[in-house]
């Protein structure tokens, strides 16, 4: 019987096969790319477990349970790097998550169309830059011997301040240059959003004798929500994934004490020392507390809001 | 797209007026670095050892232009970044269509599987590390196609095009075809590809803008610095403060003048392709987020 629906399944595999053969040769690329880049790598995590050194192959390491981990865990470095990158998450969130509603609603109030258009166009314009120019114009504007706002505060009287060697300014630049950079980009899906509300409503609040203040609040803000709380579960659920590549350009070893982050730490101790095993140990902590982070609040989100990614 | 709220409420108040002027006040903000690095760049070097330059430019000199392109270092980077930019793009574009049209047939059997098996990606990957060690045991360490392969397909810009032909293709399309005998393959060939054009820029944008500004991978793999690309280049005139650009200069006050217009000459040489295209294909870009915004 067991037998028989496997042959029986396997026959209907075999009929979808021949019939969409030509649409699994499209999707074969991606099939295939997915698999050597993605599903061969997760596979490759088990070095994490393992002592593994260039030269050997993951079949001839030795296991060696979580050691790494442990060392990992047992290091100095260990709470500096949680606490430093939940912090720079955290504040980024604070900071750079209500920038673009705002914008977008503000955006949404203008009543000159010309000139609408024209401030956001330049307002999507700075998410083209590299991070390399980003960061090249952070510190080529702040440095203290011929940048332009050195060249003010001297010129205020004040002593020149080495801001990309300053730890205390560390965050506020990183945070202050992400804003700059992705404000009007990611006001775009709030004015996306904004374009779905009914004309209808705005329409019967006049009739009812509503302000704008009052459309806006009652309107606007409630129709903008649900794209809100997608965007802020998954910045939750992200909360330990800083990336590393804009960290890595603005950091020295002046500013390590709170710009090194996990990332950042795993590129340097892995990549860079050659300790492939707990590079990859660091990793994998990371991303299984990413996933869990995103599962819970994903389940919070749902029972609160009803809104969840799925 | 309708503005509903425009159309009765036509008085400018002093409310609007506030507004207005905030809303000004940002975009010179957001334009200002531009401005002032263009303008740095094209100054008199007197002018910008005296700090004078503040906003628009003193004197004018092509100079530190001179010295950038006398460079040949920059050339070699400025020419593998096209190569890495063009094979790269080809190859995303292409994967991603092909993919995206498979995966919006409704009718194709494993499509919700290998939608899954593409999603879980998006959450899970296998980490830094054991992704380096994958490329290197591929033999792709300073190789080419380093810059190109590893990120082949995008997952989001996957979903993108996967809407784009769920919504703007009518299902009845490729059965009526399939019904006159023309294959998969020759359906989408001939029949999507031809209406696809405003996906296909939206695809090329996004893939394009990403390899040109791409520098974390050549760093990974290429330890060979004539396959660098121009963003690693930069970082090293930019933020690594590379003194060897200027040798053979005798004057210590040109030097100086020019170690600094230098850095600004080269951000423009880097970014001006991309703000030139800019105000054109503008309008693609919002099309592809606003297409990554439907949900099914």
């Amino acid at each position: 019987m067991n037998n028989r629906s496997l042959e029986h399944s396997w026959k209907r595999l075999m009929k979808n096969v021949r019939k969409d053969k030509y649409l699994l040769l499209l999707v074969s690329p991606v099939l295939l790319y997915y698999f050597i880049f993605h599903y061969v790598p997760m596979y490759g995590a088990i070095i994490a477990f393992m002592d593994f050194s260039p030269g050997q192959t993951i079949l001839s390491s030795q296991w060696v349970g979580f050691r790494w981990f442990q060392e990992f865990f047992r290091s100095v470095f260990f709470r500096r790097l949680i606490s430093n990158t939940v912090i720079l998450s955290g504040l980024s969130l604070i900071f750079s998550f209500p920038v673009p509603i705002v914008f977008a609603l503000m955006l949404n109030e203008m009543r000159r169309k010309t000139l609408k258009r024209v401030v956001q166009t330049v307002s999507y314009l700075p998410h083209f830059i590299s991070l390399v120019v980003m960061v090249g114009i952070l510190s080529n504007f702040l440095s203290p011997t011929d940048g332009i706002v050195n060249q003010i505060l001297v010129r205020m009287g004040k002593e020149p301040i080495d801001f990309m060697g300053d730890s205390a300014w560390f965050r506020p630049l990183y945070i202050g240059s992400g804003i700059w950079q992705s404000f009007g980009w990611n006001s775009i899906i709030y004015m996306a959003a904004l374009t779905s509300i009914d004309p209808h409503l705005y329409e019967a609040a006049r009739i009812d004798g509503c302000s704008r203040l009052q459309e806006i609040r009652h309107i606007t803000i409630p129709g903008l929500m649900p794209t809100a709380v997608m965007l802020l579960i998954l910045a939750l659920g992200n909360l330990m994934n800083v990336g590393f590549e804009k960290i890595i350009l603005m950091y020295s070893p002046a500013t390590y004490d709170v710009a090194d982050v996990i990332s950042s730490y795993v590129y340097r101790r892995g990549i860079l020392g050659a300790q492939y095993s707990f590079g990859a140990a660091v990793g994998l902590f990371n991303s299984v507390i990413n996933f869990a982070l995103l599962i819970s609040v994903n389940k919070i989100s749902r029972h609160l809001t009803q809104i969840g990614l799925w | 797209m309708t503005d509903g709220r425009a159309v009765s409420r036509s008085k400018i108040s002093i409310g609007d007026m506030a507004l207005e002027l905030f809303m000004i006040l940002t975009a010179v903000i957001t334009l200002y670095p531009f401005v002032y690095i263009i303008s740095m760049s094209i100054s008199e070097p007197g002018a910008v050892l005296a700090q004078e330059v503040w906003l628009l430019p003193r004197g004018f000199s092509l100079g530190s232009y001179n010295m950038v392109f006398e460079n040949r270092e920059i050339w070699t980077s400025y020419g593998n970044t096209i190569w890495y930019t063009l094979v790269g793009t080809t190859i995303n574009v292409a994967f991603t269509l092909m993919g995206a049209y498979a995966l919006s047939r409704k009718e194709f059997f494993a499509r919700n599987g290998i939608m899954i098996y593409i999603a879980i990606t998006m959450f899970f990957n296998g980490g830094l590390i054991p992704t380096f060690l994958l490329v290197n045991s591929l033999g792709m360490y300073n190789s080419r196609w380093a810059m190109v392969i590893p990120g082949a397909i995008s997952a989001w810009n996957l979903i993108i095009a996967r809407t784009y032909f769920q919504t703007s293709l009518p299902d009845s399309l490729p059965e009526s075809a399939r019904l006159d005998g023309a294959t998969d393959i020759g359906i989408f060939l001939k029949i999507v590809l031809p209406l696809s054009a405003p996906i296909v820029a939206v695809l090329t944008i996004f893939y394009a803008v990403g390899h040109w500004n791409a520098w974390f991978n050549a760093m990974l793999y290429l330890s060979d610095s004539t396959l660098h690309p121009l963003q690693l280049f930069l970082r090293k005139i930019l933020l690594m403060n590379s003194p060897d650009f200027l040798q053979g200069m005798e004057d210590a006050f040109e030097r100086v003048a020019y170690a600094i217009q230098l850095k600004y000459a080269s951000i423009v040489v880097a970014a001006l392709p991309i703000i030139c295209i800019y105000p054109f294909v503008q309008k693609y870009f919002v099309k592809g987020v606003m297409l990554g915004a439907i949900k099914e």
